[in-house]
């Protein structure tokens, strides 16, 4: 009778404690990425982030349908070229036909990148369209990101076509500001919490 | 000097690596059947295959060709005889013809990899070839017969 009353009394302390220990694990594990959440900075540096995604040589890789855009006006690229299933268009228009591994040396001629494409179909990552909320939402979600954890997407800043949008080839705009900016931002919002703006 | 491998056959380019693909096929191979058209990428004119895909290749570089094949419209086929040419001359898809190598050579990248292609696949794969004679329609006819030959062809028919 008495093991049985110890048992009654013993296994929702034992409960707990093993529930208290994990939630410690899961906010260490949290500590390690997010040096210190704040919230007002987060969203902050998300804005300025938010500014160079839908600037041209952004968002113009990331469109709500399946032909990326061109110039400070976002319009449809010229030839309608399609995204095709892994991003890098279809049939005779492949980006790297005519996208080099380099810019095209001239007044806006194609821009090159060795590994020039949009997000694949299966996940377009589309950036026009979003508000700061909902992109700043899907950034963070690996389900719509590239399958990208945190470290990925600190790496990702220094990816070479991201950096491409700051060498867009001759009469091209450039993000409204520097990469270190840009970058310095970038980080700001993800090691802080990454929160996403009310809007 | 750089080696490039053009229609099957080995040529050595005693040319600058930046030179446009375009220069060195007319200008240094003698292969003009690939046509110069806007320069920019723009028309299609120029197009011819590299590994299989259909450049551009008046903006492609000479050294990006380097250890790739390269096909331009005279390598497409041993006896003019691919299905596209038979189609074209079937259906007398030329006006005043400088843009058909482009043309050819793009569609025959589409019938590579889409053995039926519908009108929408056409559309989509031929938008960057330009034709100021307007035989668009033609084009399209052309591509649908030459689909059905080299269905025929693939089934010994």
């Amino acid at each position: 009778m008495k093991k049985r009353l110890f048992a009654i009394i013993a296994m929702p302390v034992i409960m707990i404690a093993i529930m208290a220990f994990c939630l410690d694990t899961t906010n260490k594990k949290s500590r390690l990425i997010t040096a210190k959440k704040d919230s007002i900075a987060s969203v902050t540096a998300f804005k300025q982030v938010y500014t160079v995604l839908t600037s041209a040589r952004c968002m113009n890789c990331h469109p709500s349908g399946d032909v990326p855009l061109q110039g400070d006006d976002n319009h449809l690229h010229k030839m309608l070229p399609q995204r095709g299933k892994d991003g890098r268009g279809i049939y005779a228009m492949k980006c790297a036909n005519c996208h080099q591994p380099t810019n095209t040396p001239g007044l806006r001629m194609p821009p090159g990148n060795p590994n020039w494409h949009l997000p694949p179909a299966d996940m377009k990552m589309v950036f026009q369209g979003r508000t700061p909320r909902q992109l700043a939402k899907q950034l963070i979600d690996p389900n719509q990101n590239g399958h990208k954890d945190t470290k990925k997407l600190i790496a990702h800043a220094d990816d070479g076509l991201v950096l491409a949008g700051w060498n867009p080839g001759e009469g091209r705009t450039l993000p409204p500001m520097s990469h270190a900016a840009f970058k310095k931002a970038w980080l700001t919002w993800l090691n802080t919490g990454a929160y996403a703006p009310a809007k | 000097m750089i080696t490039l491998n053009i229609n099957k056959r080995t040529y050595n380019i005693d040319a600058d690596p930046e030179t446009p693909l375009l220069w060195v096929l007319r200008d240094h191979v003698g292969l003009v059947g690939t046509k110069f058209g806007c320069g920019v990428a723009q028309c299609g004119a120029c197009v011819v295959h590299l590994d299989g895909e259909a450049v551009r290749s008046c903006v492609t570089k000479l050294r990006r060709a380097q250890g790739k094949k390269v096909v331009t419209i005279e390598g497409l086929s041993e006896k003019n005889d691919h299905p596209l040419q038979k189609a074209w001359l079937e259906l007398d898809v030329s006006q005043c013809g400088y843009c058909q190598a482009g043309q050819i050579m793009s569609a025959a990248v589409l019938l590579n990899e889409n053995k039926n292609p519908t009108d929408q696949d056409i559309n989509y794969a031929m938008a960057g070839n330009i034709c100021r004679c307007g035989t668009y329609l033609r084009i399209r006819e052309a591509i649908h017969l030459a689909a059905e030959l080299q269905g025929k062809e693939i089934s010994g028919k």
